[in-house]
């Protein structure tokens, strides 16, 4: 099965390492995987995002037309990709900065309190790693553990930052 | 008998194709001189520039690459940091040097790529038919500037080397002449060192050689050779612009220490 | 099996170049393929023996590959569209001096500045020599950072193979995506130096390389020498690869990035019960007419689809000839286009055939 999704937020939100994070752990489960960014002048400032697939099966584009899953981090993300989302897609919103304004009734929406709960772990950066928490509980795409070990990989130069974003990480995973 | 004057070991026995009175077949001559006294033709690779001196290969025994009009120092810090133990020379003219090729030149310097370059200063576009170039003098006709240089439609003639100097890669620089017996030696002790600095690894190096082009000034030769004396050096004045020779051999065995502690 | 790495296309170039013995790199930054030079600078810069180096221009740069090629080593410039125009000098030098250099192009919207994201623009510019003069380069078309990797190393191979530039086309997307990818080789201890380098006349007779010369009669024979290689390249390094071709009654010719868009495009309408297949050239040059031609003993149809305004489209035309018929859906200007609106145009083109 193929699952493409979408990763957009101010830039500044970790929202490229979200999607680096969910690819990586693709790829460490034997999984092929894309792992697109928006580059140029979205880089600063304005809306970053990433399109990450991950699929049993060679990818053939690393486009989404209509991802199955949207991370919004920020509200101007959800305005802009609401549309695109499949019938059935799942939408997960950083709840701490929005409230759920959706014009359509065919999506599942995931909120995730995720400022909130990065606060309370004493650092608002890792708001990131609270969203990918959930986002794998709820969707499955790779397990936790794996998605640890890619943590843990990409951290390798900064392990002091590893204790707080693996917390970051099931906080966001014990929501549900 | 003593031989006193002969053909150097590797200059080609070929005909020079320069006109009469013609400043490159000296300097070619001068570095096959140095390639023989410095022992150096075996490492020498030397970078032609299209225009009048774009057959140096044929005069010269040693190996060349011919390079696009002014990129002479760019195949140079190519060759060179492909190959280091090279001796790399570009043979360049003033439109070469200082117009197309300005911005290699500049860079190369300030890089401080250890690369020589020959500039010939003639102060016109030789091959194509004596053109404009920007060394040329204020007031000299040129075929594009047909009523002589002015300096509010063509601007001022370069001074490259001096710009050059300001670089701090670059460690040595002389301006020269080749239309006297003494003019010559200056130019061969320059090109000499320029090498030496090079194989020293200090930095960039650039002879500047005033050289008639009695064919484009339309002057016969020794007429020519007279007004780089009387005119030519008033704009360019011979001597060493710069040389921080000895400050860059202090740098070098100080590191050298200090890697040993 | 080597370790897999999740690597940017641009990064992935770098790594493989290095490990194909690469010893010097000289780049110009321009986006979207800066990746590819600051890996250079961290990973070649201060390897024992290469060189990096940042030129002040795009000219300079290619200049200075001329250079370290002269010289007998293995080496690399990379650009982007506006940048690869200003390349055109001294890869029209490197072609007529026969002298072997990897050039990398992560193309961009044109003309002029255009825009930094990706497109196809480039591919007449690339197939047709690019510069001055009657020559061509070797185009390598891939289309994901697994084959990026691969063709850049044996972009080596065949340059120093055939003597001819080798041209690396890919795109600012292909640049700047991740995938996962796998090095098949290690970097060797020692970079390879070409025996026939040029480092001085040390126990030999002094040799030139050069372009100019005053007798057309020579100049002709050298053109005529490099058309003989270019032809027999035509025969023998051509490579393409086909997807869904043998009960098609549709094939889309696609090159790179597009080519991946348009399998995704087919996946869709496939699962509609539309027979619809791709056809890829991975050599843009040498272009693989005949493959075309064969395909054409069972197929009617084909659509061409660019990032442009129908520059393959030239080439399938002459591959196809009078025995199908060629349409074309090309986007220019670095606009992508997404799998589902290829899908569609796929899907209108059949019934509008009859299909």
């Amino acid at each position: 099965m193929l699952f493409k999704t979408i990763f957009s937020g101010f830039g500044g939100q970790g929202v490229l390492s979200m999607g680096l994070n969910l690819a990586q752990a693709g790829m460490l489960e034997g999984k092929k995987v894309t792992y697109l960014p928006a580059y140029g002048a979205e880089m600063r400032g304005g809306t970053a995002n990433c399109t990450v697939a991950i699929s049993d099966e060679e990818i053939a584009s690393p486009v989404a037309s209509s991802p199955d899953f949207l991370v919004a981090m920020n509200f101007p993300s959800l305005v802009r990709f609401q549309n695109q989302v499949q019938s059935g897609g799942i939408f997960f919103l950083n709840s701490s900065l929005m409230e759920a304004e959706i014009s359509r009734g065919d999506v599942d929406i995931v909120e995730v309190p995720a400022n909130d709960l990065a606060e309370e772990l004493g650092n608002l950066k890792c708001a990131n790693m609270v969203m990918i928490g959930a986002f794998v509980k709820k969707t499955n795409l790779v397990s936790i553990d794996t998605l640890i070990k890619g943590l843990e990989d990409s951290f390798k130069k900064k392990k002091k930052l590893i204790p707080l974003n693996k917390k970051a990480l099931k906080s966001g995973y014990g929501l549900f | 008998m003593k031989k006193v004057y002969a053909r150097p070991k590797y200059l080609k026995k070929v005909h020079f194709h320069y006109c009469p009175g013609c400043g490159h077949s000296i300097v070619h001559r001068l570095v096959c001189e140095l390639a023989e006294e410095m022992k150096i033709q075996d490492k020498l690779i030397g970078i032609p520039p299209p225009g009048c001196s774009v057959f140096t290969y044929n005069y010269i025994d040693t190996d060349f690459v011919e390079s696009a009009h002014g990129r002479g120092a760019a195949v140079a810090t190519g060759i060179k940091r492909a190959c280091p133990e090279a001796l790399v020379f570009t043979y360049q003219g003033d439109g070469d040097i200082a117009a197309i090729g300005t911005g290699e030149t500049i860079h190369a310097a300030n890089r401080g790529e250890k690369i020589t370059a020959i500039f010939i200063n003639n102060a016109v576009y030789g091959m194509t038919g004596g053109q404009m170039a920007p060394t040329t003098l204020i007031d000299m006709k040129t075929t594009t500037s047909p009523f002589g240089r002015e300096k509010d439609i063509e601007g001022f003639p370069i001074k490259l080397s001096e710009m050059v100097a300001l670089t701090k890669g670059a460690v040595y620089i002389e301006r020269t002449t080749v239309n006297s017996p003494a003019g010559i030696k200056k130019t061969k002790k320059a090109i000499k060192k320029a090498f030496q600095v090079q194989m020293d690894n200090l930095g960039y190096s650039l002879v500047e050689i005033l050289s008639p082009c009695p064919t484009n000034w339309k002057m016969r030769e020794i007429d020519s050779w007279k007004w780089i004396d009387e005119v030519m050096v008033n704009e360019y004045p011979p001597g060493v612009i710069k040389d921080t020779t000895n400050e860059q051999k202090k740098k070098k065995p100080k590191k050298k220490g200090k890697k040993k502690k | 099996m080597a370790k897999q790495v999740l690597m940017y296309g641009n990064t992935a170039i770098g790594e493989a170049a290095i490990r194909a013995g690469c010893q010097c790199y000289f780049g110009y930054p321009i986006t979207p393929q800066n990746e590819l030079t600051e890996y250079m600078a961290t990973h070649l810069g201060r390897r024992k023996g290469c060189a990096f180096v940042q030129a002040e221009s795009e000219v300079s740069a290619i200049n200075m590959v001329y250079g370290a090629s002269a010289a007998g080593v293995r080496v690399m410039t990379s650009s982007s569209s506006p940048g690869i125009s200003l390349k055109q000098e001294g890869i029209s030098y490197l072609a007529a001096c026969q002298l072997p250099a990897v050039i990398v192009n992560m193309s961009r919207g044109g003309p002029g500045l255009g825009s930094i994201i990706a497109a196809q623009s480039d591919y007449l510019q690339s197939t047709r020599g690019g510069g001055h003069g009657d020559y061509r380069t070797i185009v390598l078309a891939p289309a994901s950072v697994q084959e990026l990797a691969d063709l850049t190393h044996e972009a080596f191979d065949l340059t120093e193979k055939y003597r001819i530039p080798v041209l690396i086309l890919g795109d600012g997307m292909l640049g700047q995506m991740m995938e996962p990818v796998v090095f098949k080789h290690k970097a060797p201890k020692k970079p390879p130096v070409r025996k026939d380098a040029l480092r001085g006349a040390k126990n030999r007779k002094s040799k030139i390389i050069k372009t100019f010369t005053s007798n057309p009669a020579e100049l002709e024979e050298i053109n005529w020498s490099l058309f003989r290689r270019y032809q027999m390249l035509e025969s023998k390094e051509v490579r393409h690869e086909t997807y869904m071709t043998d009960d098609a009654n549709l094939v889309v010719c696609s090159f790179g990035i597009s080519a991946r868009i348009a399998k995704g495009a087919i996946n869709a309408v496939r699962a509609s019960g539309l027979k619809v297949g791709l056809f890829r050239p991975i050599t843009a040059w040498p272009f693989p007419y005949e493959a075309v031609k064969k395909l054409t003993n069972n197929i009617d149809h084909f659509l061409v689809f660019e990032m442009n305004m129908g520059q393959m489209l030239e080439d399938i035309r002459f591959g196809v000839g009078e025995r199908g018929d060629v349409s074309f859906y090309g986007r220019p200007g670095g606009v992508i286009p997404t799998p589902s609106e290829v899908a569609r145009v796929i899907t209108r083109h059949y019934y509008q055939k009859g299909l």
